[in-house]
């Protein structure tokens, strides 16, 4: 193959088993546009070396045809590449640690064990071999961290870290060189091994979370079909639409630039705009939205802005603002570390002052300061935290949920309100058919055929639902769309088709209609319904303390049956500007505001809360900006992750008396120069052995 | 001491054959799909003969 190749990334998150990567890396190259195709399990994508003439809904549609929905993943991502390329780095430092620390205490073995004379100088004399380049390397992020920190003139764990391992190795190398009788470059290189392991565990769960949002996101209306000036159409990717295009936008597709209708009359879902549950109806000059969907009819429609200036750039913009004052937020380990590094400096330089005094001289008060240090150094705090957050993060990962990283457990522990969106949060969000038990059961399997045939949103809803039934889909031949009136197809020799009724139906109304032979036998209705736990979760959320409200950009006849059902009160008809307010109101009543939202009018809400969750179903901007995401249809898994965050905190503050207890033991003991290197190892490696037990406790903490 | 001699270099050769042998994976990207990899195993066997070719 002769032809230049592009790279593409594709997002499948139906992809479960040997099976499915089987089938994908097979069904794919079967294409003759597509060279090689391979499938990352972990993060649910597949890589695709294709013809550069090969375009994108051509290649979406060879995902389909093998069974699968694949989304694009655009190179805008260059963040996720670089925090990909940090854990990486951090990897190989605990590599080299692990390596530094097993060698050295193959050979301090050898001195505790009574190796004295040259024999001693000599294991001693490896050891500083081995510990200083892997030191240098291992220690690289730490240092860096440390001397950002001073260099702003604050303090973070990692300075009291930097100056323990640094002080302790040179203190060490001058042992080492004078023939003494301790080294603890031991000591050091286990320090930094296991400070690593925590920062890298930290930096995985980070790295996980973000590889499953992107495969989530759906890059909404990721282009459009432009007709040129002969009618001919063209795929173009959202990013090179410019005003003046026309774009056929069909029924089932989501619009990729605002504009106005110049051709056609549809009904369009505005509901991951503004919250409106009930379909929008539009006809020529009307102008349109980008991210909305298209229900009923192709529509032509003339792009009057695309890109940044886009009606949900202004949302966008609105977000960047409120997101800042959640990048103001104290971690934890780093409020710890504020009271923790000033006290370990004070004692260590006390106990050299106190050694000083007592007329020792200052090798002797050195290695006693240094043996506080290594003491006192935040071993078992460098994993305490993170090593509870990442069991917390992979058991709720197990259970659809996603946490986008730690400082989101720690501020969704903390919430005492929250404030929900309505459409497509309580609600499923998507259209449901209502009363299909009154079709007569033998009309089912020919409803199912038809409505698997087409894309189209209300066709879709029927077939999943059916599905759900254990119906069967009838033999049918013939099977054609026209698009805007629906499916028809033959079977036992008549007509039968799905689609619009022809009868008088309110407008609000979705409804599509089964005729045979031209004579309409059942319709069915369709509406956004409740979550199937939404009363549960509800529940749940008071049980924890937490005051629930609605928050809706819904009109107040749709948000009132919703809110009489789960005894909420709402607020109706609210722009998203008004939803911010409303989340700055509770903050400034002094509340800690949980926002749960899936819509792009949601996204400045979910920015700004102090925490925010947003279902797998939600718009792209919506789950950007929230720290966590809920899979499926059920809403319980949100009160699971607030249970889970609160138990993690318990967790991590037992984590942190257990340090701070096991210190208020050794630290005396170093303060009387009892702590030769042997014993550092073993208070060192101990502490860290409970820490990292006491977090495993989490995986049961839901059951 | 003539056995620590030969023994000392010995161990950390090995271990430092051990860290090479772990960057090289790490480069080769054989940590990047986990999961993956465990499943590889039960696909049939004509991805081999599309390798041989």
């Amino acid at each position: 193959m002769s032809a230049a190749l592009i790279e593409r990334d594709f997002a499948v998150p139906d992809i479960h088993c040997a099976g499915c990567i089987a089938k994908l890396e097979k069904g794919l190259v079967a294409d003759s546009r597509i060279a090689a195709a391979r499938v990352n399990f972990t993060a649910k994508r597949v890589h695709l070396s294709c013809l550069a003439d090969a375009e994108l809904p051509e290649l979406i549609g060879a995902f389909s045809r093998l069974g699968f929905e694949a989304h694009p993943i655009g190179d805008g991502a260059p963040d996720a590449a670089a925090q990909a390329a940090d854990s990486r780095e951090l990897l190989r430092a605990v590599a080299v640690s692990g390596f530094a620390m097993m060698n050295i205490m193959l050979l301090s073995v050898s001195v505790w064990s009574g190796a004295a004379g040259a024999t001693r100088d000599l294991f001693h004399w490896l050891s500083a071999i081995i510990a200083l380049p892997a030191i240098a390397y291992a220690g690289r992020p730490f240092f860096r961290s440390a001397a950002r920190a001073l260099r702003h003139g604050r303090t973070n764990m990692d300075v009291p870290i930097s100056v323990g391992v640094l002080l302790v190795t040179a203190i060490s190398l001058y042992e080492t060189a004078t023939s003494g009788p301790h080294a603890y470059f031991d000591g050091a290189a286990m320090l930094l091994f296991f400070l690593l392991c925590g920062r890298w565990l930290d930096s995985v769960m980070r790295d996980r979370a973000r590889g499953g949002v992107t495969a989530l996101l759906r890059n909404m209306g990721a282009g459009a079909m432009v007709l040129d000036a002969r009618g001919a159409g063209r795929w173009v990717d959202a990013a090179a639409l410019a005003p003046g295009m026309v774009m056929l936008v069909a029924a089932g597709e989501r619009l990729a630039a605002d504009g106005a209708v110049t051709s056609g009359a549809t009904r369009l879902d505005l509901s991951l705009l503004t919250g409106e549950s009930a379909p929008q109806r539009v006809g020529v000059d009307d102008r349109v939205h980008a991210g909305t969907l298209n229900l009923d009819a192709p529509v032509l429609v003339k792009v009057t802005a695309a890109g940044a200036d886009t009606a949900i750039a202004d949302i966008a913009r609105l977000m960047g603002e409120a997101a800042q004052g959640k990048s103001r937020y104290v971690r934890i380990a780093d409020r710890a570390a504020g009271y923790y590094a000033p006290a370990v400096h004070a004692l260590a330089l006390l106990a050299f002052a106190g050694w000083m005094a007592a007329g020792y001289g200052w090798h002797h008060s050195l290695l006693i300061a240094a043996a506080v240090l290594i003491i006192t150094c935040p071993c078992a705090l460098g994993l305490a935290v993170p090593a509870a957050q990442i069991v917390a993060a992979g058991e709720l990962m197990r259970r659809g949920v996603l946490i986008k990283d730690g400082s989101a457990l720690e501020r969704l522990s903390e919430v005492d309100c929250a404030l929900i969106d309505k459409t497509g949060t309580l609600t499923l969000g998507r259209p449901v058919p209502i009363g299909l038990d009154a079709v007569a059961p033998q009309h089912k399997p020919l409803l199912l055929a038809l409505a698997q045939a087409s894309r189209h949103p209300l066709s879709e809803a029927l077939a999943r639902a059916l599905a759900a039934e254990d119906v069967p889909p009838a033999p049918v031949a013939q099977l054609r769309e026209t698009p805007g009136f629906g499916v028809e197809a033959e079977w036992r020799g008549r007509g039968i088709g799905l689609g619009r009724p022809r009868g008088a139906i309110t407008d609000d109304a979705l409804a599509t209609e089964l005729t045979i032979g031209g004579a309409a036998v059942a319709t069915i209705r369709f509406a956004d319904r409740l979550r199937p736990d939404a009363r549960a979760a509800v529940d749940g959320l008071r049980d924890a303390g937490i005051a629930p409200g609605i928050v809706s950009g819904d009109r107040a006849e749709a948000v009132a049956p919703v809110a009489r059902t789960l005894g909420l009160t709402a607020l109706t008809g609210v722009s998203p500007q008004g939803k911010l307010a409303a989340v700055a109101r509770q903050r400034a009543a002094g509340h800690r505001v949980l926002m749960i939202g899936d819509g792009l009018n949601d996204g400045p809400a979910l920015a700004a809360g102090h925490a925010s969750i947003a279902p797998g179903s939600a718009s792209d901007a919506g789950k950007n900006a929230a720290d966590c995401i809920i899979l499926g249809d059920r809403l319980m898994p949100a009160v699971d992750a607030i249970r889970m965050a609160r138990r993690t905190q318990a967790i991590v503050r037992q984590n942190f008396a257990l340090a701070i207890g096991y210190n208020i033991v050794a630290v005396p003991l170093a303060f009387l120069g009892h702590v030769t290197p042997l014993v550092a190892a073993i208070a060192m490696s101990g502490s860290s052995l409970i820490v990292v037990g006491n977090a495993m406790r989490l995986k049961r903490a839901l059951r | 001491m003539n056995g620590l001699l030969i023994l000392i270099p010995l161990a950390l050769g090995i271990g430092l054959l051990g860290l090479a042998a772990f960057f090289w994976s790490l480069r080769q990207g054989q940590f990047d799909d986990l999961d993956g990899a465990a499943l590889r195993i039960f696909i049939e066997e004509e991805g081999d003969e599309d390798r041989a070719r």
